[in-house]
């Protein structure tokens, strides 16, 4: 049966508290999940107090200033600090979003900071992506085509066939919709999840693409695809704006209309 | 670390393998599309069963024997007992899927489809009873 309490060792307790400075002025409390694989122990929550007069506007700066700064051992993914690498999704405020996207002032009270749910935990705010990793790769996201490219050019593509790919070729993989999703919290280990789900529709609606067939093939599956019960969690959480729920609907209705 | 927090690996089947797992099962696509026409045609055939509830309450017996016994009424009400327990049968087995997992499921799945015809063969031979049932009415 699904389990709907945590198990004994992921309950999580009481951290540390790391006190902003004597005469800061601007003080905003971030809690942060702490869980370190060496020392044996349960997760806690750390509660750090800083000085937001001292950091920048982003979550990204507090976890940053927090590592430079309070606590050398917090352990993040990070590199762009700009949205387009997808490396610091995580949980913050309760929602799945991307630290360098999220501005602090969004968040009213405490900032509390989450790893990605339902993922194996590494360290801290780094979750395991590889069985996710996987699944995307298990769909073969790349050109599949029979037909030679053309000897001196490249494939070519309408406009409007080049339109069909908007919304989809802008995902970074954060993995914040497949993250979001209870069915994916469930069935995660056959439902492919939304952010593969739309990595799979946007080869499907591919105009260079010669393998459709075989990629619907693939996906027409009780859970692997039809596991989507259009919760939306995935769409709504999307730090890109983009409409993986959407991308999926697609697909269902493809394997329909080459039934009929 | 003491030993008892060791972690042991007992999977060492690559994430790919995994992720591919046994394949597509090539279907899933009925199931989906029939969940949602018979919640369709659910809603008109809800509407009508009451109306024509509201319409026979208080009748006599005799009344609603002979409602019955119209082939448009038995049709419709035999359409409904069909279609209602058919997507329940759709839809909670989309509530097995999601929660209930490994050796449990497949017998939770049998017990649903089971139950669900039992209970709709029973409400089809109800209807087919008061449908075929010899009319009260004198001189019919």
């Amino acid at each position: 049966m699904v389990e709907f309490s945590l198990p004994k060792n992921s309950t999580i307790g009481k951290g540390r508290i790391f006190p902003a400075a004597p005469g800061a002025k601007n003080v905003k409390p971030f809690r942060i999940y702490r869980w370190n694989p060496d020392d044996g122990a349960n997760p806690v929550v750390d509660t750090y107090e800083l000085d937001l007069d001292k950091i920048g506007p982003m979550v990204l700066d507090a976890l940053i200033h927090i590592k430079n700064n309070v606590d050398t051992t917090l352990t993040f993914r990070r590199s762009c600090r700009e949205g387009i690498c997808g490396s610091c999704a995580m949980n913050i405020d309760g929602e799945n979003t991307l630290a360098c996207l999220k501005p602090i002032k969004d968040v009213k009270d405490a900032v509390s900071i989450y790893p990605l749910p339902h993922m194996p935990v590494v360290k801290d705010l780094v979750p395991d992506l590889n069985g996710a990793y996987a699944q995307l790769r298990s769909i073969e996201p790349w050109l599949k085509s029979d037909t030679a490219p053309p000897p001196d050019s490249e494939r070519r593509q309408s406009i409007e066939e080049r339109e069909k790919l908007d919304g989809m070729w802008e995902c970074i993989l954060c993995f914040c919709c497949s993250t979001s999703c209870p069915s994916y919290w469930w069935n995660g280990d056959r439902y492919l999840g939304p952010a593969t789900l739309l990595a799979a529709y946007r080869w499907i609606a591919d105009s260079r693409d010669e393998h459709t067939g075989d990629r619907l093939d693939a996906l027409e599956d009780p859970l692997k695809l039809y596991a989507c019960r259009t919760i939306m969690n995935c769409t709504q959480t999307c730090p890109k704006g983009l409409n993986p729920a959407k991308a999926i609907a697609r697909i269902k209705e493809l394997q329909l209309e080459r039934k009929v | 670390m003491n030993a008892s927090h060791t972690p042991r690996i007992d999977v060492m089947r690559s994430q790919l393998g995994r992720a591919r797992g046994l394949g597509s099962a090539k279907t899933g696509v009925d199931h989906w599309w029939l969940e949602r026409m018979s919640a369709v045609a659910l809603v008109p055939l809800s509407g009508w069963f009451v109306i024509q509830v509201l319409r026979l309450a208080g009748a006599e017996q005799q009344d609603v024997v002979e409602w019955g016994g119209k082939p448009v009424n038995a049709s419709m009400l035999l359409a409904l007992m069909v279609l209602t327990f058919y997507h329940m049968q759709l839809g909670l087995q989309v509530i097995i899927d999601d929660y209930v997992h490994g050796k449990a499921h497949l017998p939770a799945s049998l017990l649903l489809k089971g139950a669900a015809l039992l209970i709709g063969l029973f409400a089809v031979i109800a209807v087919l009873k008061l449908a075929l049932a010899p009319s009260t009415k004198a001189g019919a």
